[in-house]
């Protein structure tokens, strides 16, 4: 840092641009700075924008805002939908991941294990996760549909379905919520399931051989060795899914709206449908605000269990 | 205590015999080390003896039981690895419990053998440590108390001290003899260190490329190896080997091979010695040279010890000399030791 000049006064010409770039102290700032720029763009902003917005009265239809204090809060906290898109969200979240935890673990374990054409599975098994999240959607609305789905004339044909029974996936309360958790799943789980993968093959192989020789069985070595070893990743998995379910509202939007009678209606898909298409932008910030304690408290976790995975 | 046998056992990798036809049995109570170059087969020959590794054919054998479609649990026998193996994420205390609770122990009887295996190798103190805050040394006496534990009839060792430095491995060396002659246990241990080898091993047996090349005391393999690759894989510096024209090939070892008149009697044979370079070694020196009049791209070397202080230098000539009774002679062609008559 003090004599940068001896290798310089030797290369000469040229050396301009080497120079630059080996420079620490400019290098740091220009690598950082399109991060910095998306956060502080894509996120910083908007995310303020929002809390102006809440404390208003901002409509999409008016130019002018006015302070209003906390009033759009108690005005959501006092509204039904509120508590019920509360609920949802919460219901949403926790039993898509618990059932993505569970399903990606087994996943994850079954690949770990060496047979023909693994690689042809592992690409399957990612395909949902490459897939534009509103295509696969839309192939599940079909899926779901209220005549034709597919799920439905299956069950019939096999006979599994007895004569006039015809669920209305989409269309009936709890139905309809156990169809966006199972897309919801369906998108979730390869991520999930390549991240425990990688925290599976990162075990040696030796501490499972010693597990062997040691006498345990396979139960043992799963519950005992193998799943509190992997439980570090797997957590990191389980908040990426939190973090990405409870923000998400692509499933609801394209598959149920929120309906019936608000029985799907998420935080997120309220808060758009409040703010965007309602035309209230003052409602809408304030109800995706509800959000932030959350997530913060989430990726506060998050970056704990990320330090602790390093010390192990 | 138990006997383990190896019954014609082969082990092939993609049609790659990394094990070809081995049988050995390793006595009760026995300690046997499995030395050989890397890649010579002695660590999947141990894994297949642990049952961790299948056998492409032929048995293994426990205590006159055929064990080889056995999984590793009903085998009874307890291994330490090269990395010590802990689970990271247990204490000590759970990591040598882990074997009595797989066998469903009573807890207080699982509480008197944990005590007991960490007095034994001196870790009470650290019980309620999990394995990353042990230092290497602390760690194998983990593994070992891990292994001991249950009181298997069989000790499978894999390298355990190659991951020490130099001066804890001669103490532990010297330490593991130890509680093997106490807990007269049949040990199997498998190292590429001829010095661990020829310290711990009751017998050896020397492998190379998936076949057993000879098995016997340390004693017997240094001083009557059965064939070149003993010869030469053994000792340090290794046997001299020069070629002997018809007779084929003869071998001596550089300790052996020493200025004339030093030792007494007039049994010798006596070879003109060029000198191209000597090593000091504090205790011994290392001379480097040919013999004149035999294949000049052979380098034979000497071991003296620096109590024979006869003035030698690079460049020049001496006359040495063997005793007869310290020359082996062997085929050119097989490598095999050919016996010298009366002996």
């Amino acid at each position: 840092m003090r004599d940068p000049t001896p290798t310089a006064t030797k290369v000469g010409r040229g050396a301009g641009w080497t120079r630059l770039i080996d420079n620490e102290r400019w290098l740091w700032p220009v690598m950082l700075a399109p991060a910095v720029l998306y956060i502080v763009a894509l996120v910083g902003f908007p995310f303020f924008l929002s809390i102006y917005y809440s404390l208003s009265n901002a409509t999409v239809g008016s130019r002018e805002l006015s302070f209003v204090g906390l009033e759009n809060f108690h005005r959501i906290i006092a509204s039904r939908t509120f508590w019920v898109a509360l609920e949802n969200t919460l219901i949403f979240t926790a039993v898509s991941q618990a059932l993505v935890l569970v399903l990606a673990n087994v996943l994850a374990l079954a690949l770990s294990v060496d047979f023909r054409g693994k690689w042809l599975v592992r690409l399957l098994i990612l395909l949902p996760w490459v897939a534009p999240i509103s295509l696969g959607s839309i192939g599940w609305l079909w899926i779901f549909d209220s005549i034709y789905s597919v799920i439905n004339w299956t069950g019939r044909a096999v006979g599994i379905f007895p004569p006039g029974f015809w669920p209305i996936w989409l269309g009936q309360p709890y139905l309809a919520m156990a169809s966006i958790i199972i897309v919801q799943v369906w998108r979730l789980l390869p991520l999930a399931t390549v991240i425990i993968l990688a925290g599976l093959s990162s075990i040696p192989h030796d501490i499972n051989d010693a597990a062997e020789v040691d006498g345990a069985g396979f139960w043992r070595r799963l519950f005992e060795i193998t799943l509190p070893l992997v439980m570090p990743v797997a957590l990191v998995a389980l908040l990426f899914g939190i973090i990405f379910t409870f923000t998400d509202l692509i499933v609801v939007f394209v598959l149920t709206r929120g309906g019936p009678y608000d029985t799907t209606q998420v935080l997120a898909s309220w808060a758009y449908f409040t703010g965007i298409q309602g035309g209230d932008l003052a409602g809408g910030a304030a109800i995706s605000l509800f959000l932030f304690p959350v997530l913060a408290a989430v990726a506060i976790l998050f970056l704990r269990f990320a330090r602790r995975a390093e010390v192990v | 205590m138990a006997t383990v046998e190896a019954r014609h056992l082969v082990k092939s990798f993609d049609g790659l015999r990394a094990v070809d036809g081995i049988d050995l049995l390793a006595h009760e109570g026995e300690f046997l080390v499995l030395l050989g170059p890397s890649g010579c087969g002695k660590t999947t020959l141990m894994r297949m003896i642990a049952g961790l590794e299948r056998p492409t054919a032929g048995d293994i054998v426990i205590d006159g039981n055929i064990v080889t479609d056995r999984p590793p649990r009903a085998r009874n026998i307890a291994m330490v690895f090269q990395s010590y193996a802990l689970y990271p994420h247990l204490t000590v205390k759970r990591n040598i419990s882990f074997p009595l609770r797989a066998v469903r122990m009573p807890k207080n009887e699982i509480a008197r053998r944990v005590d007991w295996a960490s007095r034994m190798f001196g870790i009470e103190r650290f019980l309620d440590r999990k394995p990353r805050q042990l230092s290497g040394g602390e760690r194998q006496r983990v593994a070992l108390a891990r292994a001991v534990v249950r009181e298997p009839a069989v000790f499978l060792l894999d390298e355990p001290l190659s991951n020490l430095d130099a001066k804890l491995r001669n103490s532990a060396r010297e330490e593991l003899k130890q509680f093997q002659r106490k807990l007269a246990t049949t040990t199997i241990y498998v190292t590429h260190d001829q010095a661990e080898a020829m310290g711990l091993g009751d017998r050896i047996a020397v492998l190379e490329r998936g076949k057993v090349r000879q098995v016997g005391t340390p004693q017997d393999i240094y001083t009557r190896p059965v064939d070149t690759f003993v010869a030469t894989f053994i000792g340090s510096p290794p046997m001299n080997l020069i070629d002997d024209g018809a007779s084929g090939v003869i071998g001596f070892r550089p300790e052996a091979f020493l200025p004339r008149g030093i030792e007494g009697g007039d049994d010798h044979v006596v070879f003109p010695f060029r000198i191209n370079r000597i090593e000091y070694l504090g205790a011994e020196r290392l001379v480097y040279g040919v013999i004149e009049g035999r294949d000049p791209g052979t380098i034979v070397i000497a071991k003296m010890p620096t109590n024979i202080r006869t003035a030698i230098a690079a460049g020049e000539r001496h006359e040495f000399a063997v005793r007869r009774r310290d020359i082996e002679r062997f085929d050119r062609t097989s490598g095999q030791r050919l016996d010298k008559g009366g002996r």
